[in-house]
């Protein structure tokens, strides 16, 4: 299995001549090309000046690796890579825009022409490097005069029919082909003619597209199918009459379609909420992280003045390569809208208000008043940082509160206290070296479509994939199990085999399954614990919100659906999703005028991820900062510090008044917060941790998510993510 | 004032470009004598088709084509898509695509409708996409309503050398056509061009697809060596179902009868048909005794 994957990968790396030589290498065979590489590095360390005299144990070099000559300098590379790569290990840039790293080689743009030099002489002609193997013996020039002239050449022909727009074009300042076109393009064009121009495609809502503005890398059309796993994305035609589109008038249906803006080098694909609004170099990024799910997604937040304009994804190879969801995108806009930036406090006739702050501040340290500790709730909401969150969970303490608990966190998480029964264990970069997949009451096209993408990667490389639940389409195929556990092993033997000679096997559980649904879960690995590797946990908890797994670290338990009766005085924290019964008084503590606002008795304005230095758990448990872009709209404050603040008038201060008071006081709770950006040590499966109970038979485990685009309050407050749902609906 | 300069410094700038060519001539007037000379302000009035029948390669819903068309193999033609797919490994079944979609476009009368397509991308497994792709690649494939006989002039250079305007000027007037890419009003003939179809031994010729008589009976026949009179021949024929020579009209294959010269069959003079001694010339000239001698 392990071979296998790695050959799909050099397949994909280095086409078919990488192929043999890895394979020749997996299998132990000596096979001509090693043979040669000897020979050759031999006679290159004897003639070359530039290998740097060192003892004869420094040079020696390992198995996998070869030796070639990057103008002058030699460098080492593993077997198999191509001549781009080598000249990316030697540091020397080669312009490209065809190829990228997360795609299979396509060769179409030749931009990257280098030349190479064996025994025999000069290759005959410039090579494209990207699509090159690297063979042993061969020296590599990119600074000759033919390879300049050959990428002027390249340069002139791409500009031949690409418009003269950049002053109107939002990729400007950061466009592939302006930056190349500074170094290999003229000052004049010689062509004379009719430039030809192409009909823009409807690609949704969420990506504009100016299809005269292609040079035909077909980044996109890759993209779409291997990554985002829909092929709707082609070539049609030929020569200069070729265009990119879906031929027919077709949306993207895809969560991921917004990382082809990414991937566009040019301004052919760009975001359409974004359109016109601002250039790259008036903006402030802020490197941050995603709350739209669970997986943490490493984002930098692009902001100007008061406003977040664009978000862009930050490459981050453990969590989330280079890609995010449309969701964590496009949702943006929603900061702007409906947002909560003054305290509000129910007034005359039962209508919110706004008030100073300290009247509102007075008015929940009145509500307080003669409440006991058991009649008061606190509830922390999807969105809700870990800061916050200790804030709110010690605030209640003092006052006596024990009902402390976090909306979204599944069913299926028992007593939180092995942190292990409630994570995605073998992390998410552990999807890459698993060997069977098994999901479990989840969809995580909707829930984790960075991860669903991860997932799919498996898929390709040759990972059997089951699903146990609702049969939906995750874009690649699966092998339907039924509804809900037991896996019953007659009906499908073949994932069953593969299962038991798993050693790495990784069951994705739904956070939402219940105690029953995971127990049968376990069991399934119970008798199956002898073949898994030492140090790999199969359990992998999808959670769905940002704030579960900090939540659950802080001691938060499942909140319910909605707040039991009796209960005076309820604090929610940006909860939107708990139903209040008549009677009790509701402070509301978020940045958003949703649901929690409408019922609440009091309202402190606070800020979003975006407007907050905050921490976040992900799926994974990896603890992540988010930092603050722009300042919290009106008089909306830090929502810890707005508890601070309450504390204080309600007579219990709380011992912190810092944001490392707050830090610390996280890590007195739980150590896991002293390791920023660090997911945990791979737990070794510990056996079950649920009880068992019964799995109705009929049941069918499905997610919870009903609309992907439209999850949380800042997705519900946007207008792209609407008109996304819309175009959806619509399709 | 400040326009007339920039003009003129445009066009110093031109002349000094095309290194002491005319700078007489405003590069503006050049660049459109050129695209006039290409016959392009033509093409791109037609839209951007790989073929000169098709107007675009992106689908646009119409009436006769949409995704609501019906089609399906017939069931004879299913039995040759099986064949066709058993000539693949069950996983590379994409391969077949250009077969399938060449029965489906004769099984529809020439025409490959969106629907076909589709069709064929089933029958394949395969995303529709990958399916357009290949259509609007091969200008054999057409994506637009044809006519019964589809005539087309090959237009390459060969053939444009021995008189393919004058055949291609001769089916427009005699068919009431204006350009490549039209049909007759009553749907016999599509009039198109096409590139060079390996017969520029015989040229000018053309090539017509005969969809009239199913997948069982259709031809494909190159006529060649023609003049304008034989291409109106040749068409009247087939409007009256009658079966024109196919081949050469003028020899019996490719032997050195003669030629098509300016609209008429001349046949080669007596004794010259073949090489009995050294070639009469002119000669190309002895580049390298003339680099030699520059040398010196
Ligand atoms: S649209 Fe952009 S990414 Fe796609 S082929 Fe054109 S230039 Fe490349
Ligand atoms: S980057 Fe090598 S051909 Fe495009
Ligand atoms: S040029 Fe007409 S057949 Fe070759």
């Amino acid at each position: 299995m392990e071979s296998s994957r790695a050959l799909a990968r050099l397949w994909r790396l280095t086409g078919p001549t990488g192929l043999t030589q890895a394979r020749a290498m997996l299998l132990g065979r000596p096979c001509w090309s090693q043979q040669q590489t000897q020979q050759q590095h031999n006679s290159f360390s004897s003639s070359s000046s530039s290998v740097p005299e060192e003892s004869d144990e420094e040079k020696k070099m390992p198995d996998h690796m070869m030796s070639t000559i990057v103008n002058g300098k030699e460098v080492w590379v593993p077997k198999g890579s191509s001549v781009m790569q080598a000249c990316d290990a030697a540091g020397v840039d080669i312009p490209r825009f065809c190829y990228h790293p997360k795609l299979s080689v396509a060769g179409n743009c030749r931009m990257c022409l280098v030349d190479l030099e064996n025994e025999r002489g000069m290759s005959p002609k410039p090579v494209a490097s990207c699509a090159m193997p690297l063979a042993p013996g061969t020296t590599i020039l990119t600074d000759t005069d033919r390879v300049k002239k050959a990428r002027e050449g390249v340069m002139e022909f791409l500009l031949l029919n690409h418009p003269l727009d950049c002053p109107i074009c939002d990729q400007g300042g950061e466009c592939d082909l302006q930056d190349q076109a500074m170094h290999y393009g003229s000052d004049r064009g010689r062509f004379v003619g009719q430039k030809r121009t192409v009909v823009d495609k409807n690609l949704g809502p969420l990506v504009k597209t100016v299809m005269t503005r292609c040079i035909h890398c077909t980044r996109c059309v890759r993209y779409a199918k291997e990554v985002a796993g829909v092929e709707d994305l082609g070539v049609t035609g030929r020569g200069g009459a070729s265009e990119i589109g879906t031929y027919v008038n077709k949306l993207m249906e895809s969560e991921l379609s917004g990382n082809v803006i990414d991937l566009c080098p040019v301004g052919a694909l760009t975001s359409k909420p974004y359109a016109f609004t601002a250039r790259q170099w008036e903006l402030k990024p802020t490197e941050s992280v995603d709350v739209s799910d669970a997986l943490g997604c490493n984002i930098r937040v692009d902001s100007r003045g008061t406003e977040v304009l664009r978000i862009l994804p930050r490459n981050n190879e453990e969590v989330n390569e280079d890609w995010i969801s449309d969701k964590a995108r496009f949702q943006y806009d929603g900061l702007q809208r409906q947002r909560l930036n003054v305290p509000m406090a129910k007034g005359a006739g039962s209508v919110l208000k706004p008030v100073k702050w300290e009247e509102a501040l007075t008015a929940v340290a009145e509500a307080a008043e003669g409440v006991s500790g058991e009649d008061m709730a606190a509830y922390g909401g999807k969105l809700a940082d870990c800061e916050s969150l200790i804030a709110l969970k010690d605030l209640a303490n003092r006052l006596g509160c024990e009902t402390v608990q976090c909306e979204d966190v599944g069913q299926g998480v028992p007593d939180a206290d092995l942190r292990s029964t409630y994570l995605f264990n073998p992390t998410l970069s552990g999807v890459d070296a698993a060997d069977v997949i098994l999901m479990v009451g989840t969809n995580p096209r909707v829930e984790a479509p960075v991860l669903n993408a991860r997932i799919r990667k498996a898929q390709l490389e040759g990972v059997p994939i089951g699903m146990l639940g609702e049969d939906v389409d995750l874009t690649y195929p699966t092998t339907h199990l039924g509804g809900a556990p037991p896996l019953s092993a007659k009906k499908n033997a073949d994932f069953s085999l593969a299962l038991d000679q798993a050693r790495r096997p990784l069951v994705l559980v739904g956070a939402n399954c219940d105690p029953a649904v995971m127990a049968e879960v376990e069991e399934l690995f119970e008798k199956r614990r002898e073949t898994i590797e030492d140090g790999w946990n199969p359990i992998s908890v999808l959670h769905q919100s940002a704030s579960t797994v900090g939540a659950l670290d802080l001691g938060y338990g499942a909140a319910p659906k909605a707040v039991p009766e009796g209960k005076k005085l309820v604090f929610l924290l940006g909860a939107d999703e708990i139903d209040v019964p008549e009677g009790a008084f509701v402070v509301y503590i978020g940045h958003h005028g949703d649901k929690g606002a409408c019922r609440a008795d009091v309202v402190l304005p606070a800020a979003a991820f975006t407007e907050k230095h905050a921490t976040y758990v992900n799926t994974e448990g990896r603890p992540q900062h988010a930092r603050r872009a722009i300042a919290p709209p009106g008089e909306a404050r830090d929502d810890w510090k707005i508890l601070r603040a309450l504390s204080e008038v309600m007579g219990h201060a709380l011992p912190y008044d810092d944001l490392r008071g707050v830090r610390s006081r996280l890590c007195e709770v739980s150590p896991t917060f002293e390791r920023i950006d660090e997911a945990p040590q791979k737990a070794t499966y510990l056996g079950p941790k649920h009880k068992k109970g019964k799995v109705g038979a009929k049941t069918v485990l499905r997610t919870t998510i009903e609309n992907f685009y439209q999850t949380d309050v800042i997705s519900r407050a946007s207008l792209a993510m609407a008109k996304a749902t819309q175009a959806r609906a619509n399709q | 004032m400040i326009r007339g300069a920039v003009l003129r410094a445009a066009a110093v700038a031109a002349g000094a470009l095309t290194k002491g060519g005319s700078s007489a001539l405003a590069p503006l007037e050049g660049g459109q004598k050129y695209a006039q000379a290409l016959g392009a302000s033509k093409a791109w009035s037609r839209g951007y088709a790989t073929n000169s029948h098709d107007h675009f390669n992106i689908h646009r819903d119409s009436p006769e084509n949409n995704d609501t068309t019906p089609f399906d193999f017939t069931p004879e033609n299913m039995k040759i898509v099986k064949e066709v797919l058993a000539r693949y490994p069950e996983n590379y079944k994409r391969s077949g695509v250009i077969p399938l979609l060449t029965l489906a476009q004769t099984q529809n009368k020439g025409f490959l409708t969106l629907s076909a397509m589709n069709r064929v991308a089933e029958v394949l497994e395969t995303p529709a996409i990958r399916v357009y792709e290949v259509a609007t690649f091969y200008t054999m494939f057409n994506r637009s309503k044809m006519g019964k006989y589809h005539l087309m002039v090959c237009g390459t250079t060969p053939c444009m050398v021995r008189g393919a305007p004058k055949v291609k000027q001769a089916l427009c007037d005699h068919l009431g056509l204006s350009d490549y890419g039209e049909s007759t009003a009553d749907g016999l003939f599509t009039l198109s061009e096409m590139e060079c179809m390996g017969c520029c031994v015989n040229a000018p010729m053309i090539a017509v697809a005969d969809y009239t008589k199913g997948v069982e009976g259709f031809t494909y026949n190159y006529y060649e060596d023609i003049t304008t009179k034989d291409a109106v021949n040749i068409t009247e024929q087939l409007r009256r179902g009658e079966t024109p020579k196919v081949g050469s009209q003028h020899r019996s294959k490719c032997e050195p009868a003669g030629v098509v010269y300016e609209d008429k069959w001349v046949p080669t003079p007596e004794g010259t048909e073949t090489l009995m001694g050294t070639p009469r010339g002119p000669y190309c000239r002895e580049l390298k005794k003339e680099a030699a001698e520059q040398k010196q």
